[in-house]
């Protein structure tokens, strides 16, 4: 079972809302789309469901070209940011739905959302209605009629994005159980990074309606393909600096921060892109750079601190563990962590992968 | 921590209490007044205790236009929300169709009632109006001046066309704040164009539907200057609902008396299915 997009394009008027894409999704997979708002993730969602069409391009299910193909006659299932649910239905009601149309005995419906709605806990609340649940019982209640479908693609367009905090991090460990033995392709769309870290699966990275980079989602993470990837995939947003290689020094433009590395690459001008954790307050591995900043603001959330600072010219932005309780305006000093720095040459490319 | 006592407050209600006493209470403690004594006018009074009430209530000619206004509200609502459901449904949702069909559904309700009347009226007459003229020459023995039934017909008509509009415009406004997601989870489902109506847009809607039922009942129970334009309550009683019934008894006889209790029987009528109907509606709303 694969999902293929072929040259897949969606143009809006004079719009262009995806521009052409190849992407192949295998079965058994868990498929993250990593992007901000209108990068085009619920639009590729659709297309994929056959709920809307794409301009141009084919998409190939299982070897069968099912552009065009209506989505009541494929075998999928979506979930949404919104907890969509039927208002006057019951929760069993609710999850049984997509089983009555397709005219499965009563008996097999019961069973079928029983099991269900014991993996989802809400074997307790199958009378209620969904106007008397909480938030992340409602969702829950959407995820469990997406899943007794027994579909080939469940698609997740950011399920989690209206739940508050506790119940968020607890329905994101439980997902990827879910979906562990299941013989369908789930694809999960989200403008989070952690989400993407903690469901682990492949992640495509996408920007302005292109997908950036596609693959596993440790290596888009850590090997991003290109500059752009790598600022999708990063949040608190990675810090850029242009740089200068001249022998084993390399120093950043327009400052005197310095250091000297035996990365084998040209000499000339390169970017580098430094995640937030590799900026800290205290020295981490075993080479490490001084920064001086001035501090611009601290946020503080307990078990981490966010310092936002000015050196040169640009802002920089570093995460370092434990309350770094710093004044605004103070002059500080912070240490990278060389070996985490990604380096990009003039077209954007990553050239070390380290 | 004490609060501070402010009496000043109270001064920002007065002009309420001024306006409300103004234009409801005291108006309805006067026919209160009126309902249980008898006048000739200049003044003088006799107490005549609930016999008014007693006498409108088995009073045939109550009987008979409660009875018509029944029968005409309900028609009213059997016709205007299916039909202004069902209009709501086949209005575009974006696009230069969405203002052409709003203004044109506005306008029937902007037009003063009785200019509505007048205006039904001279379209209805059998020898010049457009509708009436038309009716006949294509073979139907068309009058509402003279035939009751085409009195009824003319008059229900004129009511679906002043204000179906309304039951529109509410029900239109309930679809657009469904969420485009509830149709497509509806699609993956593999729901008809039945289901979707029946379990997503109809409870969607429950509440606009609420109050357009409440208002329409309302409105219908109550007409008045239509009816009066266009028939006069005619030919004969045919048509004289509640309202007229009641301006005839009061302005036209001068049974004050009477017409009073016949008021506040009204009000109480229309104040009970009210509350009835919404308290039925609304029963399970205050869950959530």
């Amino acid at each position: 079972m694969s999902l293929e997009l072929k040259d897949v394009e969606k143009k809006v008027g004079i719009e262009t809302h995806i521009h052409s894409t190849n992407i192949k999704l295998e079965k058994n997979t868990i498929n993250i789309l990593l992007g901000s708002t209108l990068a085009g993730k619920t639009t590729l969602m659709q297309i994929m469901a056959g709920l809307d069409k794409p301009t141009n391009g084919e998409i190939w299910f299982n070897g069968e070209n099912v552009t065009g193909k209506e989505v009541q006659k494929r075998n999928c299932s979506m979930v949404y940011q919104q907890f969509i649910n039927y208002p006057n239905f019951t929760v069993f009601e609710n999850i049984a739905s997509p089983l009555k149309i397709t005219g499965i005995k009563s008996n097999e419906i019961k069973e079928r959302v029983g099991k269900v709605a014991e993996l989802l806990k809400l074997s307790a609340m199958l009378n209620k209605k969904p106007d008397e649940l909480s938030g992340g019982q409602q969702q829950r209640t959407a995820l469990a009629r997406a899943l007794v479908k027994d579909s080939d693609l469940i698609l997740l367009d950011e399920p989690l994005a209206n739940l508050d905090f506790k119940l968020r991090e607890e329905l994101r460990e439980e997902l990827p159980k879910l979906f562990e033995d299941r013989d369908c392709i789930v694809v999960y769309a989200t403008t989070e990074p952690q989400d993407a870290l903690m469901i682990g699966g492949n992640t495509a990275t996408l920007l302005e309606g292109k997908v950036i980079q596609y693959g596993k989602t440790l290596d888009v993470y850590n090997k991003p393909e290109n500059l752009t990837s790598a600022r999708v995939f990063s949040d608190p947003p990675m810090n850029i600096a242009e740089i200068n290689k001249n022998g084993e020094t390399f120093k950043i433009n327009n400052n005197n921060v310095e250091w000297k590395s035996n990365l084998k690459i040209k000499d000339g001008k390169y970017k580098i892109g430094i995640r937030p954790h590799n900026i800290t307050t205290y020295k981490e591995g075993n080479n490490s750079v001084e920064i001086n900043g001035k501090v611009l603001i601290s946020e503080l959330s307990g078990s981490e601190s966010l310092i936002h600072f000015t050196n040169g010219k640009l802002n920089w932005v570093s995460l370092s563990n434990g309350i770094q309780s710093k004044n605004i305006g103070e002059e500080t000093k912070l240490y990278m962590n060389i070996d985490e720095f990604l380096y990009f040459d003039q077209n954007n490319r990553l050239v070390n992968h380290g | 921590m004490n609060k501070t006592l402010n009496q000043r407050a109270w001064l920002f209600v007065i002009p309420v209490f001024v306006l409300v006493a103004f234009n409801a209470a005291v108006p309805l403690m006067t026919v209160v007044n009126y309902s249980f004594q008898e006048t000739f006018g200049s003044n003088v009074f006799a107490w005549e205790g609930t016999r008014w009430f007693k006498e409108i209530l088995h009073s045939e000619r109550f009987h008979a236009s409660l009875g018509r206004q029944v029968i005409f509200t309900f028609i009213i609502l059997l016709i205007q929300l299916p039909l202004g459901i069902g209009i709501a449904l086949t209005m575009p949702k974006k696009g230069w169709g969405v203002p052409v069909c709003l203004i044109l559904m506005s306008m029937p309700l902007l037009i003063p009632w009785n200019v509505v009347g007048a205006m039904w009226n001279i379209f209805a007459l059998p020898d010049i109006g457009f509708l009436g003229n038309s009716l006949n020459s294509l073979g139907f023995d068309y009058n509402f001046t003279q035939q009751s039934g085409d009195a009824w017909f003319t008059t229900i008509l004129m009511d679906v066309w002043h204000w179906t509009s309304l039951v529109v415009l509410l029900s239109y406004a309930g679809l657009n704040s469904i969420q485009p997601a509830y149709y497509q989870a509806a699609e993956i489902d593999g729901a008809s164009r039945w289901d979707i109506f029946r379990y997503i847009e109809l409870p969607k809607m429950k509440k606009v539907l609420t109050l357009a039922i409440l208002l329409r009942f309302m409105d219908s129970f109550m007409i008045y200057t239509e009816p009066f334009v266009l028939t006069g309550g005619g030919p004969g009683n045919a048509t004289n609902f509640l309202s007229l019934d009641l301006v005839k008894m009061a302005l036209g006889q001068f049974d004050l008396g009477p017409a009073a209790a016949m008021s506040l029987i009204y009000f109480l009528i229309v104040l009970l299915i009210c509350w009835i109907f919404y308290t039925i509606m609304m029963k399970d709303e205050g869950r959530t």
